[in-house]
């Protein structure tokens, strides 16, 4: 295994984190105030379409990315209707997101464009390029520091640096802020912060758009900026290694982010083991690197690396009296 | 006098349905052709079906049924009532056809069905299939010939042997012509789901271009569009696949391995309705009757030159007269090379 191989994957481990990364703290705002979430595939692929057809409308992936975020989060205003104001059974709620975005972005796909449910393919403005951070190529030459700062920071799209970015922001309003400490009760205990005079259904319902808004980011990036248009179901099941993820990360934002550049270095893995025969590693199946994500969380889940528990007002629709 | 008059009414009815059934039989029926889940104008596989029918009708001056179905549990459905109403023949394209079009082609025997990429073995069902490994061997000779790096890529869909066969006759192809390029193989997954993953496939393409590939073959349905695309950024080749693809990055997309589905839908609509012209049983079509090839095209004749198009149709022509021998992975799950 030379150092090339090793940069050209963790180059490709960063890219492929960066929609877990956003789906996983999506996931986790929504979890951490008692609603949890197994939509947020659902939302990523409306987002995905809805950011592709404007892209390729308008020629602009800034559009894209603002029509994109905006229908994610009505898609989490309706999920969180049924699952927050109507207490209906929230894990029901996140199976119907999911079905209804897999069945309405094909047919409305199909109805626009006549492409079998893709969108046309989106380039060059309406697509988000990569961008080279400063220095970039001054340093490429430098030994090691420099190339890992060249090929493996620089040279990705802008919503891979957002969603790093969003992990310390996302520690800091959860553990440092007003807002965070009422997000966090609310998933604890919403009696108590009902009790304290603050609206259960209020909260609930901003952390369900902010889950929204980071599920349309990262709905986005699949396609409009690491891929190139809108494939049926092009989400492929990456909202549920999300969800897997979070509970792997006991619902924490700096796990999280440790945990899906774990499964994206992963994914990155069993990609680059089809194509280059490595010592020992090549033996493996890829199937089974490709399955690791999820055992390792069926293992976690069994308690034997720790113990997952979720918030403990999860999953149950607040009911202010009986 | 009440049951007297239900008779002749009867009598009538019956008299009426033999007449249908009779013009059911006769040149009247009308050709049907179903569309496999992607729908009608998938740029490939069901729209290379259409245009087929297209084909049949304009030239014919007549008129087909067709349908696009939109979940699995449609299909024994649809086959029926196309049957039912007397179309013939009833064409459909696709694997997943087999266990429907078994259950119904045994019902309505008196109906004839084209099955294509897939086995029904009943007296009334054409099985049509293609050499998918011949067409593949010509890309992959024209893949070897284009490569700078000696390296060249293969990223398939779901990992099965229909697929298989695709990277088994584009490797030989490649090695006919240089023993000493390596040919990387990958599938984007092992659930139907590998057919839409643009962006698995995209990383599949990269991680082989960062192994050195300069062509990448795409055998991937939908997925194919994250290869070409990523090749496409980097400035590299790639095959489309089924239908002509080089329209879609021109400079980039180096060739498409036709699947010439149309002309196998055409045939069937020509021949397969009249019991005279029928040939149920497997009909195997490949580079002698056209269904299988290399695109060439106005957005890719300045990548193939001369001497690479002279190269193919050689080995072509090689093929089709037994000189060349390509093997095929379905018939014993390996591969030569």
């Amino acid at each position: 295994m030379d150092l090339n191989f090793l940069i050209s994957m963790l180059d490709a481990t960063l890219r492929l984190s960066t929609p877990l990364l956003l789906a996983c703290l999506a996931g986790l705002y929504s979890e951490r105030a008692g609603v949890f979430d197994i939509g947020l595939e659902g939302k990523m692929l409306m987002a995905a379409f809805a950011a592709a057809a404007t892209a390729a409308v308008t020629g602009s992936a800034w559009a894209g990315l603002f029509v994109g975020m905006s229908v994610s989060v009505l898609t989490a205003l309706l999920q969180g209707a049924a699952a927050i104001s109507l207490k209906g059974n929230q894990l029901i709620a996140g199976v119907a997101i999911n079905m209804l975005a897999a069945g309405l972005t094909t047919f409305l796909g199909q109805q626009w464009f006549r492409q079998g449910g893709r969108t046309p393919p989106v380039s060059g403005d309406a697509r988000f390029s990569s961008i080279q951070l400063p220095f970039a190529a001054e340093l490429r030459n430098v030994p090691v520091v420099g190339e890992i700062y060249s090929v493996i920071i620089s040279g990705h799209s802008i919503l891979v640096y957002v969603a790093f970015l969003m992990v310390p922001l996302t520690a800091w309003i959860l553990f440092r802020t007003r807002f965070g400490l009422r997000l966090r009760a609310v998933g604890e205990n919403p009696k108590a912060v009902d009790t304290a005079g603050i609206s259960v259904r209020r909260l609930r319902y901003q952390a369900v758009l902010i889950t929204g808004l980071l599920c349309g980011m990262a709905g986005a990036y699949f396609s409009i900026a690491q891929g190139a248009g809108f494939g049926n179901n092009m989400t492929a099941g990456k909202g549920f290694i999300a969800l897997a993820a979070l509970i792997f990360a006991k619902w924490r934002p700096v796990a999280a982010m440790f945990t899906c550049l774990l499964f994206g270095f992963l994914d990155a893995l069993q990609i680059r083991l089809q194509s280059t025969p490595l010592p020992v590693l090549s033996d493996v199946p890829v199937q089974l690197i490709q399955a690791l994500p999820y055992i390792l969380t069926v293992v976690l889940l069994a308690g034997f690396i720790g113990k997952a528990v979720g918030p403990k007002a999860g999953g149950v629709p607040y009911t202010k009296e009986r | 006098m009440k049951n007297k008059q239900a008779f002749k009414g009867l009598a009538a009815l019956a008299g009426g349905l033999a007449v249908s059934a009779l013009m059911a039989g006769t040149a009247l029926a009308q050709p049907a052709v179903i569309y496999d889940l992607g729908g009608k104008f998938d740029k490939s596989f069901n729209e290379s079906s259409f245009e087929g029918a297209t084909m049949w009708a304009e030239e014919t001056g007549e008129a087909f049924l067709e349908l696009e179905i939109q979940n699995d549990a449609q299909r024994e459905q649809a086959i029926r009532r196309f049957a039912s109403q007397g179309a013939n023949p009833v064409v459909m394209a696709g694997f997943s056809w087999g266990t429907a079009l078994g259950t119904v082609a045994a019902e309505f025997p008196e109906t004839n069905f084209v099955i294509i990429d897939g086995v029904v073995d009943l007296p009334n069902v054409q099985s049509i299939l293609f050499d998918e490994h011949t067409g593949s061997f010509l890309v992959g000779v024209l893949a070897a010939m284009t490569s700078e790096s000696n390296v060249i890529g293969f990223v398939g869909g779901m990992d099965i042997p229909l697929i298989h066969k695709f990277y088994c006759g584009y490797a030989q192809g490649a090695k006919a012509v240089n023993a000493d390029i390596t040919v990387i193989e990958s599938y984007t997954g092992t659930t139907p789901a590998a057919w839409n993953d643009p962006v698995t496939a995209g990383e599949l393409a990269r991680a082989a271009s960062d192994a050195g590939a300069d062509v990448v073959f795409a055998a991937a349905g939908g997925s194919g569009m994250g290869v070409l695309q990523m090749m496409a950024d980097l400035g590299k080749y790639s095959i489309g696949v089924d239908a002509n693809q080089n329209y879609m990055h021109p400079g980039s997309v180096l060739t498409s391995m036709l699947k010439r589905v149309d002309v196998a839908v055409y045939n069937s609509f020509m021949n397969a309705g009249d019991a005279d012209t029928f040939t149920p049983g497997i009909t195997v079509i490949g580079l002698s009757e056209e269904g299988v090839g290399y695109a060439l095209d106005e957005h890719n004749e300045a990548l193939l030159t001369d001497e690479m198009i002279e190269a193919a149709e050689d080995y072509k022509a090689r093929i089709i007269a037994g000189e060349v021998e390509v093997h095929d992975y379905t018939t014993d799950s390996t591969c030569p090379v």
